[in-house]
């Protein structure tokens, strides 16, 4: 990669940046490893003094555990001694994490607390005398916890979460997680063949959604002539599309959407029966938090979606659903059933992790060409309507600075 | 004269036969209305999560995913094959069975293992999504139909998109 980028504003972006191993290396280093808050779970998940899960940041392969104070601590998967990735159970309980290959045994903290044969035996062999177990622990992530939603990073020099997502992005995180006792319903994977990059321009995309998704415009859960919103932190690197669920009539704007099919009805209507659970008009809330987590408010199916990168042209991205502890059976029933929405068969998701893949296929193969992106001008300013693309302008804006593109 | 496991795999091989075919608009037909229809990772079911990622409980709803996959839905072109096998007809005791051959309330549980295949354009065939089929099946107007179908697969991590029902 030599290119330079193809525009002084952020109305370009050089398809380069969705295939080029430089480039994705540049990406692990200074933004997944670098000062960012990664999302690695929700603190449900791992409830119990002990209990962990598998995640990752980037491609670096993490375990989150809940150590025996109640703490959360977030290692890497990688034993200091030969580099083995020790954990091989995706969720479980230990006292004490041990490699299973030399048996080097670390504490929840992952502080190396065993090595066999260090004195040698019958005085044969064993460590060197100034071998310190204290210089070959795990390597440790800083780790924040707002209201049941894990982060963390490997820089321990960070702002604060809240500083981190600023004001106003704050504030759309605790509309969903405002400190209520979460409760998990499963998860859903798949494997994209796309950059990850992608993923995330498709949840600052709100020109797509009343174009493509043929479900959300019909049945008005997000349409163009709804009153919705675009909006970003300051530094354009978070977001949230906001709008508020219409009925299933033509408007004006029905017109230039042929997605839009007035005659489409539902056999089984109970799919969609959304109850208002949040305060304020918007039906609909997705929310991208850089670098890796979007939070999937439709109707009243939640979930986090995490992006794994796995190389330049895949990323896999995990979904894990949940409703509040406090959800009565109906409303969980409501989550469950919405949740065919969304995921790798959602009636409105597929079609976006099928446009990915097609994307991928288009750039991959003239990576010195550019994405255009005009619509609603040129600038990285919020909007108060969804004609824009102007959350995906900001995202780039951010990434070029700490790219150094 | 033909024997209930002959009859069942009848109904398998009639089954597959109308997915692979890309006959969906029959594919409701097959179950009983209400009926509890779910594809859900092995991970989630093991674990005790509710959560399917696919999730249908009336013939309406199963009609309902047929006509957006039909008619809303954009994906790239593809063809699925499925093979279905180690037919366990449930055992506890062959009366049930012959209740249900002969009674309308009679309820057949069966478990087979299911593999899915699939071809999309400019890719060699690939091993989509593996596992197994927990039913229960009834005989209703003659017919025996799914009251209740899972289909529990074995690798939570799905390539691409899943469109078309197991």
């Amino acid at each position: 990669m030599n290119a330079a980028w193809p525009s002084a504003d952020h109305s370009r972006v050089p398809f380069w940046v969705y295939s080029d191993a430089e480039i994705y290396a540049r990406e692990q280093a200074r933004i997944f490893r670098g000062a960012s808050w990664s999302y690695v779970g929700l603190g449900a998940e791992i409830p119990r003094p002990g209990d962990f899960k598998r995640s990752a940041v980037g491609d670096t392969p993490v375990v989150v555990v809940r150590d025996h104070e109640g703490a959360i601590c977030v290692v890497v998967n990688r034993c200091a001694h030969r580099g083995v990735q020790f954990c091989q159970q995706p969720f479980g309980n230990a006292r004490e994490f041990m490699c299973p290959y030399h048996q080097w045994t670390y504490n929840l903290k992952g502080d190396l607390i065993g090595v066999p044969f260090r004195r040698g035996l019958r005085k044969q062999g064993g460590m060197p005398e100034d071998f310190a177990l204290d210089a070959h622990g795990l390597q440790r992530l800083a780790v924040r916890e707002r209201h049941g939603v894990i982060f963390a990073s490997f820089d321990a020099a960070l702002p604060p979460l809240e500083a981190y997502l600023g004001p106003a992005m704050c504030e759309y995180f605790d509309r969903v997680f405002d400190g209520r006792a979460l409760r998990v319903l499963g998860y859903m994977r798949q494997m994209i063949r796309s950059n990850w990059k992608l993923m995330f321009e498709n949840i600052k995309d709100p020109y797509h959604a009343s174009l493509l998704h043929v479900f959300l415009v019909t049945f008005g859960l997000f349409r163009a002539d709804q009153p919705s919103a675009v909006r970003m932190d300051e530094h354009g690197r978070h977001a949230v599309l906001v709008s508020s669920k219409g009925e299933q009539q033509a408007s004006d704007a029905t017109a230039e959407m042929k997605a839009f099919l007035a005659d489409f009805t539902l056999h089984d209507p109970t799919l969609l029966q959304p109850v208002r659970e949040f305060s304020g008009t918007a039906t609909v809330v997705m929310q991208t938090i850089w670098p890796n987590l979007i939070v999937q408010q439709q109707s009243n199916t939640l979930a986090t979606r995490q992006l794994v990168t796995r190389g330049p042209e895949a990323f896999e991205l995990v979904w894990t659903f949940f409703g509040y502890e406090t959800d009565s059976d109906e409303m969980t029933r409501r989550r469950l059933r919405q949740a065919n929405l969304m995921g790798p068969a959602g009636l409105v998701s597929v079609d976006d992790s099928e446009m990915m893949e097609f994307s991928q296929r288009g750039v991959r193969a003239a990576p010195e060409a550019a994405a255009v992106l005009e619509l609603g001008g040129r600038d990285c300013a919020d909007a108060p309507h969804m004609i824009t693309e102007a959350a995906m302008r900001g995202f780039y804006k951010y990434y070029r600075e700490v790219m150094g593109l | 004269m033909s024997t209930l496991r002959d009859e069942l795999e009848g109904l398998y091989a009639e089954y597959v036969d109308c997915l692979d075919g890309g006959e969906l608009e029959r594919w409701p037909e097959f179950f009983t209305d209400p009926c509890l229809y779910k594809i859900i990772p092995r991970d989630n079911f093991e674990r005790g999560l509710p959560l399917a990622m696919m999730l249908c409980e009336s013939k309406g709803m199963l009609q309902d995913r047929v006509e957006v996959l039909r008619g809303a839905s954009v994906y790239a072109p593809r063809a699925l094959r499925h093979l279905v096998s180690a037919l366990r007809i449930d055992s506890q005791g062959p009366h049930v069975a012959e209740t249900a051959r002969s009674g309308p309330s009679g309820m057949i549980r069966v478990h087979a293992n299911y593999a899915v295949f699939q071809t999309q354009v400019d890719e060699p065939t690939q091993v989509f999504n593996v596992g197994r089929y927990l039913d229960q099946i009834v005989r209703e107007d003659g017919h025996l139909k799914f009251r209740e179908k899972l289909c529990v697969f074995d690798s939570v991590l799905v390539p691409g998109s899943l469109i078309y029902p197991l």
